[in-house]
């Protein structure tokens, strides 16, 4: 046991699991703040596949990742653009608009990826981001390689987690967010610009979802391939609900399934006595069944999914 | 700053020609108003007058369509509430605007730029609530949250709130309506207070005591018009109701002597959780006798719509019994409840009581449609529901254009006249009646009043809940007062003194004089 906790494959399945759940964290901060404000993005699978596609055509057209990096930010701030004139502006159903954005994603991102990379062929590999071992800190044992020898995003990723703590807790933009996402209606009498702060919240989700998608073809397998998000844009609004919309929780919950994930990848490739298909489940039912045991406690922002129209009496 | 409340020249606020729309509603009609600098100015009308709206508009939270706004002598550009803070108007709606997870603190500066921005500096807005508190003598923590303080505490944190913004103009939406006599006392106490500190305050109200109580001027609105101004000096109740109604008024209703029958209702020791999971109801117990009306006084929100609900099985009891005719029905299925004759009048007319999207006729046979006559088999018959909704609309004088109209097209009178003409001809034993006036006219107001003393003289037990302290004392037999879900008086209606009911309503237990 001693020897497995400190062997190469522990390490590996450590290190793993925090690469696995970076996506997971991008689009879920995102999200945080989304919900926050009172709008339900259900779009993120679709902003984080088009992410992970714009992100890697850039890099391989212009060489360079981190012009694949902002590409996939932006075009998550494009999509987001379009989800907020629906939810925000004209008060749309944010369930449908959020099914449709993803369904409109799958299609398009399908579509490019025959015309581009001549569907089937295996898309051309760029060179991903490279890990950098941080001195000293990376020469402890077992927790040096997990942490402290990965790429950028990583990184990044890890920082933005407290940094997205204070904002929404210690400012007193966070305070806004919170604000409309609790009490639109009263917000508004207190002078703040309800549908303006619901658009902020809901752009900088869409550009956080195509962060996550970027870092899916940029920061991990280096390549793209059909349907490469797998739900995870799904899961990410999950782990919004799992964390109570609070980012450390959600960080939290984004290690749990990037660890299950990991397990079953390193189980499946130990050749395991059990069908390679409920391997790739179990992550899946892992995170329906926790969410199901949390859920029934929680307490959204009470103004969540429901529009906001400033003339109508109640 | 000058000492006199008066300058009678300086209109600080003044609205000319305001007009506005609701689809079809004219709210506003080319509306008048103007306030003077230090004065107590009374907006009076009945609901839907276009009080409110008016005051909506004057703190930006409505467009005008046509008319000007003009502040302190100069034309006012109003599109938003920021801008209306920003020219010192301070509203406090009906429905407080306060985010009720948050703090008191996080409330007053929530929307504003902080002195430490980005950050915010909750321990200096602390000390500013404090000042702020002695200085008008408003008790409030401003480290407490919102959703734990009392209604009268929210209150006075949503006047802190506009002063702390800078407000000098203070506009107060029917400020008495979830207090107790003895608050509101202190409230008008507070308000003489800010207007002998050179603040100008506007109060929204349709209780004509209130307006003799505190106001130094009177604007009468009725039907989105402007009726008169007036000063206090130069009217009387009598005066004000005439020109609020349009026709004199009965401050009493006639009301027979009846001698209760056998209990109809009884409640034991009866326990329910509210919406939020904690306890709404605290071991309640009374009993409902044929031919009287027992009122349930109480400030809004101490147990009693969960009492209604928990009456008609909507709402689980946690512990406790109810009995029907000594039938225990506890744990019986609304729909046996229906039955056994318990009537009901819910609370929400609109979400509980009707089903908008429904046509008339189909709503007044909600709760019978699946017994003869109206049902044949697994079929409705339609006729037979036809004729019976025609009688009900021209016994009960519903202002609709027949029985196949949209139940959301009726106005909130005539659709409270439908529930209880639907409930009425059921004839039910007990007739569960909450908040049956809320929100309707004067007119209706008295049609529905009368309707239920005439159930009760017909023999009905009638359980009358409502947040009007006016209704429950005119129309009661007894008098339940409740807080926080526990009984703390039961009182013969004929001898209530206000100032013990307040207290009852406050908290305070008084020996039960009656049973």
């Amino acid at each position: 046991m001693i020897e497995f906790l400190t062997g190469a494959v522990f390490v590996g399945f450590l290190a793993s699991t925090i690469r696995l759940a970076v996506p997971l964290i991008f689009a879920s901060l995102g999200e945080v703040f989304t919900q926050r404000s009172g709008i339900l993005n259900l779009g993120l699978e679709g902003i984080m596949l088009i992410g992970s596609f714009i992100g890697f055509t850039a890099a391989n057209l212009s060489g360079n990742l981190w012009v694949g990096v902002l590409a996939g930010m932006l075009s998550g701030l494009m999509i987001a653009i379009v989800i907020a004139v629906f939810d925000v502006t004209l008060g749309a159903d944010q369930t449908i608009v959020g099914i449709m954005i993803v369904i409109a994603a799958q299609g398009l991102v399908t579509y490019l990826n025959n015309v581009i990379y001549k569907g089937g062929y295996v898309p051309p590999r760029i060179g991903g981001f490279t890990p950098i071992r941080i001195p000293l800190l990376a020469d402890i044992p077992v927790i040096g390689d997990t942490f402290f020898n990965q790429n950028i995003l990583v990184y990044i990723a890890f920082l933005l987690v407290p940094l997205f703590a204070v904002v929404l807790f210690k400012t007193t933009w966070g305070l806004r967010v919170r604000g409309v996402g609790e009490d639109p209606r009263s917000a508004d009498a207190m002078g703040v610009n309800v549908f303006r702060t619901r658009y902020l919240a809901l752009l900088f989700g869409g550009m956080m979802a195509g962060l996550g998608g970027a870092f899916l073809t940029l920061g991990y397998l280096g390549t793209f391939n059909d349907n490469i998000t797998a739900g995870r844009g799904w899961i990410a609004i999950a782990l919004v609900y799992f964390g109570q919309w609070n980012p450390y929780r959600v960080l939290a919950g984004a290690l749990l399934f990037g660890g299950v994930n990991a397990l079953q990848l390193r189980l499946q490739a130990q050749g395991a006595n059990l069908p390679f298909q409920f391997m790739l489940m179990l992550p899946y039912v892992l995170t329906i069944l926790v969410l199901i045991g949390i859920s029934r406690e929680g307490r959204g922002p009470a103004a969540l999914c429901v529009p906001y129209r400033r003339e109508v009496r109640t | 700053m000058t000492e006199s409340p008066y300058r009678p020249a300086s209109g600080i606020v003044e609205m000319i020609g305001i007009t506005k729309r609701f689809g079809d509603v004219l709210a506003n009609d080319r509306l008048d108003f103007s306030a003077q600098w230090g004065e107590v100015h009374a907006l009076l009308g009945e609901n839907g007058a276009g009080k409110t709206t008016l005051m909506s508009i004057l703190s930006g939270l409505y467009r005008a369509d046509a008319g000007q706004v003009r502040l302190r002598g100069n034309p006012a550009q109003i599109h938003s509430p920021r801008d209306a803070i920003e020219h010192g108007i301070g509203m406090v709606h009906q429905h407080f605007m306060l985010i009720k997870p948050f703090t008191v603190a996080e409330n007053m500066v929530f929307g504003l730029k902080s002195p430490r921005e980005p950050w915010l500096d909750l321990d200096g807005v602390a000390e500013r609530v404090a000042e702020l508190s002695n200085r008008y003598g408003l008790a409030v923590n401003p480290r407490a949250r919102i959703q734990d303080l009392s209604v009268g505490a929210q209150q006075r944190v949503e006047i802190i709130k506009a002063l702390y913004r800078g407000a000098d103009i203070l506009v107060l939406d029917e400020p008495t309506s979830v207090l107790t006599p003895q608050e509101a006392e202190e409230l008008f106490k507070i308000l003489r207070e800010l207007a002998g500190q050179s603040h100008t305050v506007i109060f929204i109200t349709h209780k004509l005591d209130e307006v003799i109580a505190v106001a130094d001027r009177i604007t009468v609105l009725r039907d989105g018009r402007r009726i008169a101004t007036v000063g206090k000096a130069e009217t009387d109740k009598a005066d004000l109701a005439r020109m609020m109604v349009g026709r004199e008024v009965l401050f009493r209703l006639e009301k027979s002597s009846t001698t209760p029958g056998p209990e109809i209702l009884a409640i034991k020791d009866l326990w329910a959780h509210g919406a939020d999971g904690r306890p709404a109801l605290r071991g309640l117990s009374f009993s409902l006798r044929a031919g009287e009306i027992l009122g349930v006084a109480g400030v809004d929100g101490n147990g009693q719509g969960e009492l209604a609900q928990v009456i008609m099985g909507t709402r689980r009891a946690t512990a406790g019994h109810i009995y029907l005719d000594g039938k225990e029905v506890t744990h019986a299925s609304p729909k046996e409840r229906l039955m056994l004759g318990v009537g009901y009048i819910p609370e929400d007319r609109n979400a509980v009581g009707l089903i908008g999207s429904f046509s008339v006729g189909e709503n007044t046979i909600l709760n019978t449609h699946f017994s003869p006559p109206y049902a044949r088999g697994i079929m409705l018959d339609r006729r037979a529901m036809v004729a019976d909704a025609e009688r009900l609309i021209r016994e009960f004088d519903v202002k609709t254009a027949g029985h196949g109209e949209r139940a959301a097209r009726l106005s909130g009178g005539n659709l409270q006249k439908l529930v209880l003409a639907r409930e009425v001809h059921r004839d039910p034993r007990a007739l569960i009646a909450a908040q049956p006036t809320r929100g309707l006219d004067v007119g209706a107001t008295e049609y529905v009043r009368r309707r239920l003393l005439e159930q009760r003289e017909r023999g009905r037990a009638i359980l009358l809940i409502s947040a009007d302290l006016e209704e429950v004392l005119t129309l009661s037999d007894r008098i339940l007062v409740v807080y926080e879900g526990a009984m703390t008086g039961l009182l013969d209606a004929k001898d209530v003194e206000i100032g013990k009911l307040g207290l009852m309503m406050a908290g305070t237990k008084q020996p039960v004089a009656i049973h």
